[in-house]
């Protein structure tokens, strides 16, 4: 365990040195962005909005009290869409599509000699392969997470009109009770840790794969669960320090 | 040229490498010849720097390469030309794009140069036409040429093969051997090739090492690797039958021509 973390920041330190112009690694980075990014849009979507729309009938489902006004239903939807859901939902789903990806690519690189066959050529593989997936994964986990939190809070909506639980006019009203913006500052941190945790740990496997298929495959799913316990781990931390 | 003194090497324990040294000529084809396990690709690893050996020197041309400073190791890099055994091609890149990628990274050419280089070192390795093409969609003979160009593509000094026809068919396996001949031989360049088959060695090598359990065990050239008397050369080289029966049939021959200059003494005497 030990010697795995010790080799991780090791790793991490070869990201910054002798690294290429900073017009390569821009470009690199904007074409990693397209891929993770653009590919991610559409399971993002579907579970932010899904998520939403059960939060909202559930908390509907819990709230019997009369005592209690029904806005607290989209204000509960926003505070856990906010605070925990879009930053955090988003982020293992995205530990399970781009991390994976980002691991099976290098190791697939890593065992058809690509990465050696960069070396060779006196790039530093590790600088040039893996400095734009990172860069690129804090660039666009927020706008993912922004993105989630919008249409959760719709999926909230859609549900919560559509089955009759609440009006358009309660929801909204709930949204829009006690917002406070740093919650918002929150989740985007949040955000931008689970991003590089994802990006770096995924890669770091991926790196150092060796053997053949199989052990790319090994790899891939050894990247996912390690992002998911490192996410659900920082998300404990960020809440005991930020809030 | 390049030098190799005393290198060793050991994974785990296990020594691969026991104190190799040799001279690589340039404008020449320098073979590693051995059986598999005997260190060759370590070796060549060794040369070029992907892996660092535990003892020992590698010298480009005069230049110091093992643990030398960064910026020196990373300039004499980028005169290196390599093909990988699977050729190595960037799986998201075109045929021209794998061509183009070094000449992007190491140099300052402009993008209309880059072209010109690109459609040049394609039509030398005789795959013109073939620029928008995925690597997926090529032959494993097309995927060893597109490596050669990309070698060749920023004017190497130095080029690596590591075993350039496995998996090839025997013609198209002599193509391969001889197109990294001919470039050997236009560009000056320092080649050196793992092998393992014979007919690399009888078709294009210039010089031969010989490694037998991580040690060198034998070098010359082509022509003095028949008339060895090494007996782990010799079961290396007649393991095939072809050879053996090549071997039967130059013995006979030359038992033959014995024959007839004896006869012919005693006819004069």
């Amino acid at each position: 365990m030990l010697q795995h973390f010790g080799k991780y920041i090791l790793f991490m330190s070869t990201l910054f040195v002798r690294g290429e112009s900073p017009r390569i690694i821009f470009n690199r980075t904007i074409d990693e962005a397209i891929l993770i990014g653009i590919n991610s849009i559409f399971i993002v979507a579907i579970v932010s909005t899904f998520i939403g729309a059960v939060t909202c009938v559930q908390v509907s489902y819990n709230l019997t009290s009369a005592l209690i006004p029904r806005s607290t239903i989209g204000f509960m939807v926003r505070e856990m869409t906010i605070l925990e859901l879009a930053p955090t939902i988003t982020s293992i789903v995205l530990a399970g599509k781009v991390g994976s990806n980002i691991a099976g690519g290098l190791g697939t690189m890593q065992i058809t000699e690509q990465v050696d066959a960069l070396e060779v050529m006196g790039i530093n593989s590790a600088s040039y392969l893996v400095l734009p997936k990172v860069l690129a994964a804090l660039l666009v986990f927020p706008m993912l997470v922004i993105l989630s939190m919008f249409l959760s809070i719709a999926g909230g909506y859609i549900a919560g009109t559509l089955s009759g639980e609440i009006t358009a006019q309660e929801y909204i009203s709930g949204i829009r009770e006690d917002f406070i913006p740093y919650n918002i500052t929150f989740a985007l941190i949040k955000s931008v840790v689970f991003a590089y945790l994802i990006s770096t740990i995924s890669s770091f496997r991926g790196y150092y794969t060796s053997g053949g298929a199989l052990e790319v495959g090994a790899a891939s799913t050894t990247a996912v669960t390690n992002s998911v316990i490192a996410v659900l781990i920082a998300d404990f931390i960020c809440a005991q320090l930020l809030l | 040229m390049i030098e190799i003194h005393n290198i060793h090497k050991s994974f785990g324990g296990k020594k691969v490498l026991d104190g190799i040294s040799g001279v690589f000529e340039s404008g020449k084809v320098n073979l590693l010849l051995g059986s598999s396990g005997t260190g060759k690709s370590v070796l060549l690893k060794c040369i070029v720097g992907l892996i660092k050996p535990d003892l020992g020197s590698v010298t480009f041309d005069g230049t110091y390469f093992t643990n030398n400073k960064l910026d020196i190791r990373q300039e004499i890099r980028r005169k290196i030309g390599m093909l990988f055994q699977g050729s190595a091609l960037f799986d998201s890149m075109t045929v021209e794009e794998n061509v183009e990628f070094p000449l992007k990274m190491l140099t300052d050419m402009s993008k209309k140069e880059r072209q010109e280089r690109v459609d040049f070192c394609l039509k030398r390795v005789g795959l013109e036409g073939s620029n928008k093409k995925m690597p997926a969609e090529i032959s494993g003979g097309m995927k060893k040429r597109v490596g050669i160009a990309r070698a060749i593509a920023p004017n190497c000094t130095y080029l690596f093969c590591d075993e350039p026809n496995s998996g090839l068919d025997p013609l198209t396996s002599i193509k391969i051997d001889m197109l990294i001949k001919e470039i050997t031989e236009e560009y000056n360049i320092t080649t050196i090739i793992v092998t393992h088959d014979m007919n690399s060695v009888i078709e294009i090598g210039d010089k031969i090492f010989f490694l037998y359990e991580g040690k060198k065990l034998w070098e010359g050239t082509k022509d003095d690797i028949m008339e060895t008397d090494i007996p782990e050369l010799n079961e290396f080289i007649f393991a095939n039958r072809l050879m053996r029966d090549a071997k039967k049939l130059e013995d006979e021959e030359h038992r033959e021509e014995e024959k007839e200059r004896l006869a012919e003494e005693g006819r004069q005497s």
